[in-house]
């Protein structure tokens, strides 16, 4: 069995017009055993900034506690918030410092930037980027999310219609993954509101 | 104290402190994690005025494809670029690396930087890791030397070379290079050879795919040509979209509306009588 499958989780971000979405499973289990079903994978780091980590719970929050503290010494230094692709950067730099023994988690990073263009991007393990324009996934139902996403987005979406297309992929896509579920957690930015939602899912 | 008890931002250099406890995960029979790959085909060659590189854009995590359109060829100086092919933190983390060095050197300098350079860096680096930064490179540049196209190993070995490639489709790549390839071609004439060769790439290995990128370099002047030819285009795209029958269940909503940002313009207020 492989390191990221030992907790279980499903991540996911998409863009839409002006807006974006990011949406996690609340299953934290060890191995087939379900421990919490109210676990939190998606952080805020500002009003438009947020960073979903699947993979190794322990190190999921070891790794928000280092960005958190990173990204606060920089609101200190610079008196203002990072963009996306510097935070991205940021992360990939904290994740390749560890090449050899590296944090198992895989982050999916999504914001807003200037003038509102919303920003989404995943990496490896070891900090490799991989920006995308439309939606990017990680977890344990990664597999299953590519294709439920592949076949439900579509481009410039408003809000409540990129809530649904993320809700529907995220559900459908939990249901054939036996590690990740029992409901989810989707956030949906815009420019000047944050949308937070629990979903309902299946129980088993 | 003998130790910081705070985390302070690091200089430089790889941690080693949690290889320790993801070998006692492995030791428990744990699976140690895949890492993104670029299971690629990446060529160069030399041509009449300068030098072509050009790249398939896949990036793949095991039989997935995690990336359809990433970009495998990195800048590393006005007149050097580099195609990456391994694992691609290692690729991206080396030549932006090396490129910084490089831009410093041109600071310190003030001459335009050379390819050879570029290639020490790179072989350096990679030689002080012994393999295990999986980076296989193909360098190419023109400087005040004239072009040149250089391949680099993960152990550090380098080549010098009139054409090259690399990657998982190298062997197709190269038949094609083998067979066509002469001295003395034309802008044009290179560029439709690179493309062929990454095509044959993508077609006939399976950790190629996707578009072709080129970036040609000539003597003061260079061109990336971002997505020269997409050769597999989206077939399946439904013209209505995905309409839903049923709303999704949801248990909770809360919603935060955020401030409207404030402009403060500080206004020359007269200076305070005495």
């Amino acid at each position: 069995m492989s390191i990221f499958e030992y907790n279980g989780s499903a991540v996911v971000a998409m863009v839409g017009k002006n807006c974006f979405a990011i949406a996690s499973d609340r299953r934290l289990g060890v191995q087939l055993q379900t421990i919490a079903t109210d676990f939190q994978r998606i952080f805020k780091i500002h009003d438009h900034l947020f960073i979903g980590l699947s993979g190794l719970a322990t190190d999921v929050q070891t790794l928000y506690q280092r960005l958190v503290f990173r990204h606060k010494l920089y609101q200190l230094r610079e008196e203002r918030d990072m963009k996306p692709d510097t935070f991205a950067s940021l992360v990939s730099a904290i994740l390749y410092e560890k090449r050899f023994g590296p944090y198992l988690c895989q982050p999916v990073i999504a914001g807003l930037g200037e003038d509102n263009k919303p920003f989404i991007c995943t990496m490896d393990s070891i900090g490799a980027k991989e920006l995308a324009k439309d939606f990017v996934v990680s977890g344990t139902a990664s597999e299953s999310l590519y294709g439920a996403c592949e076949a439900m987005y579509k481009p410039d979406m408003e809000a409540e219609e990129l809530f649904e297309t993320i809700s529907q992929a995220l559900l459908s896509s939990v249901d054939r993954d036996c590690l990740s579920g029992w409901g989810g957690h989707v956030y949906v930015v815009t420019p000047n509101e944050v949308k937070e939602r629990i979903l309902k899912g299946r129980m088993d | 104290m003998s130790q910081s008890a705070v985390d302070v931002p690091p200089k430089g250099g790889f941690s080693f402190d949690m290889c320790k406890r993801n070998d006692m995960l492995i030791q428990k029979g744990l699976k140690a994690p895949s890492f993104l790959k670029t299971g690629t085909t990446i060529v160069g060659l030399i041509f009449q005025d300068g030098v072509i590189l050009g790249a398939d854009t896949r990036a793949t995590e095991g039989p997935i494809v995690a990336d359809k359109n990433c970009e495998k060829i990195h800048y590393m100086a006005p007149n050097i670029y580099c195609c990456g092919a391994g694992t691609a933190a290692d690729t991206e983390a080396v030549t932006d690396m090396v490129s910084s060095q490089l831009r410093l050197h041109r600071y310190q300098t003030g001459r335009d930087s050379r390819v050879i350079t570029a290639l020490t860096l790179l072989k350096k680096h990679l030689f002080s890791y012994q393999g295990h930064v999986s980076a296989a490179l193909v360098l190419g540049g023109v400087d005040i030397t004239g072009p040149h196209l250089h391949t680099i190993y993960p152990h550090g070995s380098t080549d010098t070379l009139p054409f090259a490639t690399m990657g998982s489709g190298s062997l197709a790549a190269m038949s094609v290079f083998e067979a066509k390839y002469k001295e003395g071609l034309t802008r044009d004439e290179g560029i439709k050879l690179v493309a062929e060769a990454i095509c044959s790439g993508i077609f006939n290995d399976l950790g190629s795919g996707s578009n072709v990128d080129i970036c040609v370099i000539t003597k003061g002047n260079k061109e990336y040509l971002r997505n020269y030819m997409e050769p597999n285009p989206r077939t399946y795209v439904s013209s209505k979209g995905y309409s839903f029958t049923k709303k999704t269940e949801v248990l909770l909503t809360k919603i935060t509306p955020l401030m409207e940002r404030v402009e403060i313009t500080e206004v020359g207020g007269e200076a305070m009588e005495e």
